[in-house]
């Protein structure tokens, strides 16, 4: 158990790539992080450089206080389960997971004690004698998991475990990865370029984007009070609508002047925060959960607007309508009751107290 | 039958039904793949069977022109027991036996780490090392011997095993190495990281987990090491001339032959025995060749 601190972390590769730029994180013990942010934004460099993988170009490690820059990955007290799993295919099962309690020197019988325990967490008791080829894959997924389990490290770090599964599997391995998570309480490091995972999983998210942290935080904060447009896209399925606007006085507080749109209102507690920004041009952001049918009154501060639905999709629970405001496509969510069919009128609201104001110049959410 | 051969019959029926069958082209593709492995196993195999039947005659019938070469009429051990009890091929035999295996337990402890090294490791010039080792590989022994003479003849080393057990890793290193290279790059680097962070050090992740992975390309390397030095001809030719340190391929033909006299079934028999070996060790590794260790590995 212990806590991971990254200070000023910086990753330059040999070609000149820097991966990952001067970041600062600092991960509590027992805490489970998410790595999360698009193909390429250094999630893989940040965990092999913690797994003492990668060299660091420059910065700080510390696990449990003590900075492990210079310490081989054996003597990190870490474990890692890797996108491929990367099972030794010439090990048994339980071969497999005993194979870094053996080399530590650990007597038999605890060796046998804890593969014991850690296959009952899993549910891999019967596969104790065979050979990964003999494996599904969510089998093999489990046993690295459970190679990871029996060192009982400092820290376990995951890069994509899940991606190599199909959806049903990994929705069904997230449940289990988090469960796991309960029972041990190890330290974790996980890394997914999926937000739902992010989400679902994490105590926190980290939102990384080009080498640099954009935003950490537990997943309800960055959902509700993104920092930046970038995690303002990010986080949310279907995406946060992002409306060109300018903020405007009227007689009682301000508005949001809505490109090719109508004009908002907003609310009056949050007048003395925009105040600096009348006149300018922002961007007016919305989650398509915040854009909803005019009937529905139990929310405050909904306005009303008229649209002409472009296109309809019934998804079950709800329905996604989009529609198009000047040169934007804007997507809401409405009660498939309420919905209408693709070019008729529709007045939709909005939870004008759900709103974002983004600086364009800036990237930065106001 | 995959999606794309799928969609393209519903597509195109026509063009589907001119094809043909898939079944009616797997067997003709079937037909002709064992009419082409016949031919060659008949180009292939029709000198060592020639020298098998050889072997077996007595000399009055191998002189006797009348008769189809290719038939034994009385079959006779005789030139086997000779060339058994005949101390000079013995010493070929147990000199080539010698030489091979230590030219084998060299190749495989300097390729095998140095495969390691360039298919894992980024270094300064790796690739260029890499590519470097293949191209000494294409120099030919026919062009070497001439230089390695010198400095054969300069450590005191001709006419002794132990020059040749110098000069074939020149020929077996390069090409193991490089076909290692190949092979080990195949083999996913997390499986060598994650026996790191099980706690392995560098030796111990490359005794337990990396070679026995890597099984099947370090013997497919095994066999063409032994291979080489096996049946290498040029060098000894150029280094050897005493008996005593001849190895199979040069004693047999230079040693048998009294005179203008060919004892051809001497001959036969041994280049026989000499070829049986070769076929031992392929028989017992080509198991292993074949089962292909890595599966399971990963996702799969
Ligand atoms: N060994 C390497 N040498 C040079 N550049 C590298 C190397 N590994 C990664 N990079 C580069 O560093 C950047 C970050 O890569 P990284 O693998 O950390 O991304 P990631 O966030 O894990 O992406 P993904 O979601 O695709 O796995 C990328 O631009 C990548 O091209
Ligand atoms: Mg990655």
């Amino acid at each position: 158990m212990a806590q991971v601190s990254l200070r000023r972390l910086t990753k330059t590769y040999d070609g000149g790539v820097a991966a990952v730029k001067a970041i600062d994180l600092e991960i509590a013990d027992r805490e489970f992080v998410v790595l999360v942010g698009p193909s390429g934004c250094g999630k893989t460099t940040t965990l092999r450089m913690i797994a003492g993988l990668e060299e660091v170009t420059a910065g700080e490690i510390r696990i449990g206080g003590e900075v492990v820059n210079d310490i081989p990955p054996r003597d990190r007290d870490i474990a890692m389960v890797f996108q491929n799993y990367a099972l030794y295919p010439h090990m048994t099962v339980f071969e497999n997971m005993a194979f870094g309690l053996k080399l530590r020197g650990f007597p038999r019988e605890e060796i046998a004690r804890r593969v014991d325990r850690a296959a009952r967490i899993l549910g891999l008791g019967e596969l104790l004698d065979r050979k990964p080829k003999a494996l599904s894959g969510g089998q093999r997924q489990r046993v690295a998991m459970g190679r990871a389990i029996v060192r009982d490290p400092k820290v376990f770090l995951f890069d994509e475990p899940l991606s190599n599964l199909d959806a049903q599997l990994r929705v069904q391995m997230r449940t289990e990865i988090k469960a796991v998570h309960q029972t041990v309480k190890t330290t974790t490091v996980y890394v997914t370029h999926d937000q739902v995972e992010a989400m679902t999983l994490a105590d926190r998210v980290v939102v990384m984007n080009q080498g640099r942290i954009e935003q950490a935080g537990p997943p309800g904060e960055l959902y509700a009070n993104p920092a930046t447009r970038f995690v303002a896209g990010f986080i949310g399925s279907p995406a946060m609508n992002m409306i060109p606007a300018r903020l405007v006085p009227t007689a009682a507080a301000l508005a949001v002047a809505l490109e090719g749109g109508p004009t908002l209102p907003v609310p009056a507690e949050r007048t003395a925060r925009y105040a600096a920004h009348v006149g300018r041009d922002l961007l007016f952001g919305i989650r398509p959960e915040h854009v909803t049918e005019a009937t529905r009154t139990d929310k405050p501060n909904l306005a009303p607007i008229d649209v002409t639905l472009d296109v309809v999709e019934p998804m079950g629970m709800e329905t996604l309508v989009h529609f198009r405001l000047g040169r934007t496509s804007v997507c809401a969510r409405v009660d498939p009751q309420a919905a209408g069919a693709p070019g008729e009128a529709m007045r939709l609201a909005v939870q004008m107290d759900r709103m974002h104001l983004i600086d364009p110049a800036t990237d930065r959410v106001l | 039958m995959d999606a794309a051969t799928s969609a393209a019959n519903r597509d195109f029926p026509k063009l589907y039904r001119r094809a043909g069958s898939l079944s009616r082209e797997r067997a003709w593709a079937l037909r002709a793949a064992y009419a082409s492995l016949g031919f060659a196993a008949v180009i292939f195999l029709a000198p060592p069977v020639y020298m098998l039947i050889t072997s077996l005659k007595t000399n009055a019938e191998m002189a006797d022109q009348s008769l189809s070469p290719w038939f034994v009429r009385e079959p006779t051990l005789e030139h086997y027991a000779a060339i058994l009890g005949n101390p000079l091929f013995l010493g070929f035999f147990r000199n080539s036996i010698i030489v091979t295996l230590i030219v084998v337990a060299i190749t495989m402890a300097v390729s095998v780490p140095a495969a390691f090294a360039l298919s894992r490791m980024r270094f300064w010039g790796s690739t260029t090392l890499a590519t470097g080792v293949f191209l000494t590989y294409l120099v030919p022994d026919t062009l070497l011997f001439i230089p390695l003479y010198q400095i054969v003849g300069s450590l005191g080393l001709l006419n002794s095993i132990w020059g040749l057990v110098l000069v074939y890793p020149t020929l077996t290193v390069p090409f193991c190495t490089w076909i290692m290279i190949g092979y080990f790059a195949s083999i996913p680097k997390e499986l060598d990281e994650a026996a790191l962070i099980d706690g392995a050090s560098w030796l111990q992740m490359l005794l337990r987990i990396f070679v026995p992975v890597a099984l099947p390309g370090i013997i497919a390397a095994t066999i063409f090491a032994f291979t080489v030095s096996w049946a290498a001809f040029v060098y000894p030719t150029a280094f050897i001339t005493k008996p005593e340190a001849m190895p199979l391929t040069i004693g047999v033909v230079s040693q048998l032959v009294r005179g203008d006299t060919f004892a051809w079934g001497q001959i036969m028999a041994g280049a026989l025995l000499a070829a049986l070996p070769p076929v031992v060790v392929y028989v017992f590794l080509l198991d292993y060749y074949i089962a292909g260790l890595t599966a399971g590995a990963t996702k799969g």
